[in-house]
């Protein structure tokens, strides 16, 4: 017997409503429900952070996370970082600029937790940055281009020489 | 989607409390980090799940008209290791469980979770255990509170009783135990994230006025047994010590009377107690530092 509950939330920036299966995992619902393909299905079990979005301003691995938990929630996906004119954001510029991005699966759920260090509004030390980079795995292995990726933007919106 | 019979949204604790009496065959999920996976895995397939994850009444760090601090149990891991509560009174444990998975289960991942699982290698068990904390939990009988010793009964089960429909509500650290007290924890682990201890060892310490002697030292392990355990033996050996070098090594040593490290594909018997030895002298010497004292 299929058991369903009407879930409003924000996303990206408009209030939403649907009707969803209580089953569903977030990550099942922003898919299929909402189309934010950026939102990526890796392991589903938590380890890989492929579809991690940020929901009340953390990030959170989606796949491990109840559909009917996003009531009332603020949730923002990678769509929410295009300008009006379809500009990219600045991280994910740097993204581009250091080769950061090679299969690219990985990609939008390492932005995400990049828009949440970004957004603290604090300097981190490498150690600290690798650290909270930590969630997220790159088959590609192409992890010192993502680290320099994050750290060249967040010296530049900090207004600070990039120290590599 | 997950393979789920039917999902119970709790709306209070009082909900929750009928809601598992109405459903005793119901597996509680709080943040869900280990409950999901689990019911990925098919270990908890075709379940019906009580949620109590929107009971925000159960989240946050206080300290109460007793003077313990409480944790509510559905504190998640990075709200604890941010606490200012947390960090001025007990600084151990918002470390200990910043070393938990990685920052998205971090995030997700809550202090009662980790505690009810009943696992050995829970990085906030082993502190919980060495600060004597106090578990809350909330039936249909009202409020039990049990040291957390009692509530881990064996690997994987914990004294909560489905029947007076309880669940956990709060840990609390007595005032008696956080007081002048400091600690440091490690971790020892193959990785730096997502990992699980290979051995995770918690130490505290009390030293007297003087700054000369400890006057209490506690330890705990995890993954030294099939419960987070202390360490009667190493904790007399340290009693009313000076700060020496020997008094670590006497210290240390003397843990290798409470633990029953075994041999598993993790590591070896031998191999554990190496490292449960010199874990425990680090942790000491540590502890004392951060108490203010010198070591001689």
């Amino acid at each position: 017997m299929s058991q369903y509950k009407l879930v409003r939330f924000n996303l990206n920036g408009k209030d939403v409503e649907k009707m969803v299966d209580v089953r569903a995992s977030l990550t099942d619902m922003l898919r299929n429900d909402y189309h934010m393909t950026s939102v990526k299905k890796g392991c589903e079990v938590g380890e890989c952070g492929a579809c991690n979005v940020i929901i009340d301003g953390e990030a959170f691995n989606s796949c491990i996370y109840l559909a009917v938990w996003a009531e009332g929630k603020h949730i923002r996906t990678l769509e929410s970082l295009l300008g009006p004119s379809g500009e990219l954001s600045d991280i994910q510029q740097a993204f581009i600029e250091e080769t950061a991005v090679q299969c690219g699966f990985c990609t939008p759920g390492f932005i995400m937790t990049a828009v949440e260090i970004l957004e603290t509004g604090k300097l981190y030390s490498d150690d600290e940055l690798r650290k909270l980079l930590s969630g997220h795995l790159c088959r590609c292995t192409g992890y010192e281009n993502i680290f320099r990726a994050v750290k060249k933007t967040m010296y530049r919106r900090l207004g600070k020489e990039i120290d590599f | 989607m997950y393979d789920m019979k039917a999902l119970y949204e709790a709306e209070s604790v009082e909900n929750a409390v009928a809601l598992r009496l109405e459903h005793p065959e119901a597996q509680i999920i709080a943040g869900g980090s280990d409950v999901l996976v689990q019911m990925r895995e098919g270990k908890r397939a075709g379940k019906e799940l009580i949620s109590i994850y929107g009971l925000n009444k159960l989240r946050g760090v206080s300290i109460d008209a007793d003077e313990n601090i409480r944790i509510g149990s559905l504190s998640s891991f990075s709200h604890i290791t941010r606490d200012p509560i947390i960090q001025k009174y007990i600084g151990v444990l918002g470390e200990a469980v910043d070393m938990v998975g990685g920052p998205q289960i971090r995030n997700i991942g809550t202090i009662g979770g980790n505690t009810c699982n009943g696992v050995t290698s829970a990085d906030s068990a082993s502190t919980l255990h060495a600060w004597e904390a106090i578990v809350e939990l909330t039936g249909k009988n009202g409020v039990r509170r049990l040291p957390i010793k009692e509530f881990y009964i064996k690997a994987g089960q914990v004294d909560i009783r489905v029947e007076d429909g309880e669940l956990q509500t709060a840990i609390l650290i007595p005032k008696a135990s956080y007081e002048n007290c400091y600690g440091y924890y490690i971790k020892y682990a193959m990785r730096n994230a997502m990992d699980i201890a290979t051995l995770g060892c918690s130490v505290n310490v009390r030293l007297s006025a003087d700054k000369k002697t400890i006057e209490r030292a506690r330890i705990a392990y995890g993954v030294a047994g099939p419960v987070p355990m202390r360490c009667p033996s190493a904790e007399a050996a340290a009693k009313d010590k000076p700060l020496t070098l020997e008094t670590a090594e006497e210290f240390s040593l003397a843990v290798l009377n409470d633990i029953h490290a075994r041999d598993s594909w993790r590591a070896s018997k031998a191999f554990r107690e190496h490292i449960a030895v010199e874990m425990a002298k680090r942790c000491l010497i540590e502890s004392i530092k951060r108490a203010g004292g010198v070591l001689e």
